[in-house]
């Protein structure tokens, strides 16, 4: 998550000092991203130092020292918002290497550790969903944040599903054979680290 | 104190070579106030587990106990009444009576029990206000939406006294919003000390339960721990 642009997008809404940039980013994100307020003041001088944001030269470094963002800082702002994040490359996922790892060792059960990651999915689902029972109907943001999760972590337990459907067909089956002239997935795309 | 309990149940259908068996040695036990969900994927026997725990099934071997009474010692009319008066049943597609109105509906069953019209329609209206249907009361089901027609089959689950609801992929047919609102009022069903089972191949509905149950070829082959308090969640965080 930009941290960068998170701030800018509340000095969009007027001056702010570093203390309140900070209280104001872990209430739009219902809390779930606590942030250190080192971060905040790192960020704050490279976006100064960029000319995203200005402070009056004038006060004393402190904490009350007001930030205001610039024109630069609300074009930089306005084009985070409507640039999508790179999803062109599939990460480098620790999850599906581990299955991919399970299914070329001998002596290990592949569906055993597809479910042991399902129910470890399925328990920190549980966990979010708690959350959205006690808290979220308090407070859009947190809600919006808590959804983002399940949705993600779901979409992990439905690759888990298909993973284990599709090794379990190859092992009645017999693995498909590529065909030939196919271009490797990784020649085509890269990986992202 | 468990309410409903299956003990090393299993089903087979059919003989010789065309033999399925659909459970094996399952045991699962729902305490009074507990969600349990049995997770699995299609064809894993999970259906099969939910029409045997209601009693619309009988197993080919083991012990189905509802609030302490075993099913194999009862009647067809005992069963019957034990359906009519504590078990409730939900749907993936509704099952509501086309002919007859939302509350008409959800009073059926108390009828059925031989309570007075009068009074079942009282009590079919007080589940459909706990809903927030009673504006839908004398609506035909074709004249609500899918969520509404899912919320009038809950209500219908759980009018009157009943201990049990059993629900198969209750918000399958439905969108998300609509498939939480389902689960928020079978969760509320719990919280009054209804004992719930949902079967679902569904990891976001799974996760509104107390304990998720995985079931596959017809075996528990795992189940959740007792989940951890939510405030675990947010002291982890990637920013400290």
């Amino acid at each position: 998550m930009s941290v960068r642009h998170a701030l800018l997008a509340l000095l969009s809404e007027g001056p702010k000092y570093g203390l309140q940039l900070r209280q104001e980013f872990e209430a739009s994100t219902g809390e779930v991203w606590p942030l250190n307020v080192g971060q905040v003041y790192t960020t704050l001088q490279r976006l100064e130092r960029d000319g995203l944001v200005e402070s009056d030269d004038s006060e004393e470094p402190g904490p009350q020292r007001d930030f205001r963002i610039t024109a630069p800082g609300e074009e930089e702002l306005s084009l985070w918002l409507r640039t999508p994040p790179d999803l062109s490359l599939p990460p480098r996922d620790e999850l599906v290497i581990k299955v991919l790892v399970a299914m070329r060792m001998s002596g290990v059960d592949v569906h055993e550790v597809i479910q042991v990651h399902r129910r470890y999915v399925v328990e920190v689902m549980q966990q979010w969903t708690r959350l959205k029972e006690d808290e979220a109907e308090f407070d859009l943001s947190f809600a919006l944040v808590v959804d983002a999760e399940l949705f993600r972590l779901d979409s992990v337990v439905r690759w888990l599903d298909t993973a284990e459907g599709r090794v379990r067909r190859a092992s009645v089956e017999g693995p498909a054979a590529a065909p030939a002239g196919l271009p490797r997935l990784r020649r085509t795309v890269g990986v992202r680290r | 104190m468990s309410f409903l309990e299956l003990q090393n149940v299993s089903k087979v259908y059919g003989d010789g070579a065309n033999e399925v068996h659909a459970l094996s040695g399952i045991d699962l036990s729902v305490d009074a106030g507990a969600l349990v969900a049995v997770m699995g994927p299609s064809g894993s026997g999970k259906s099969t587990l939910l029409t045997i725990a209601g009693s619309l099934e009988d197993p080919t071997s083991g012990e189905v106990l509802v609030g302490g009474a075993a099913l194999s010692g009862m009647s067809r009319n005992d069963k019957a009444r034990l359906r009519r008066r504590s078990i409730g049943y939900v749907f993936q597609d509704f099952n509501l009576l086309p002919g007859l109105t939302a509350v008409e509906n959800v009073s059926l069953p108390l009828e059925l029990d031989g309570l007075a019209v009068r009074k079942a329609r009282l009590a079919g209206m007080a589940a459909l206000d706990e809903l927030g249907l009673g504006d839908r009361a004398g609506h035909f089901p074709d004249q609500l939406s899918g969520g509404e027609r899912q919320r009038v089959a809950i209500a219908r689950a759980v009018v009157g006294d009943r201990h049990l609801l059993l629900a198969d992929e209750p918000s399958g047919a439905l969108d998300s919003e609509n498939g939480e609102a389902v689960m928020r009022m079978v969760l509320a069903a719990c919280r009054r000390g209804v004992a719930a089972v949902v079967v679902t191949h569904d990891a976001q509905l799974a996760s509104w339960a107390d304990r998720v149950v995985f079931i596959r070829d017809g075996h528990v082959v795992d189940q959740t721990s007792t989940p951890i308090g939510p405030d675990a969640l947010l002291a982890r965080s990637p920013h400290q």
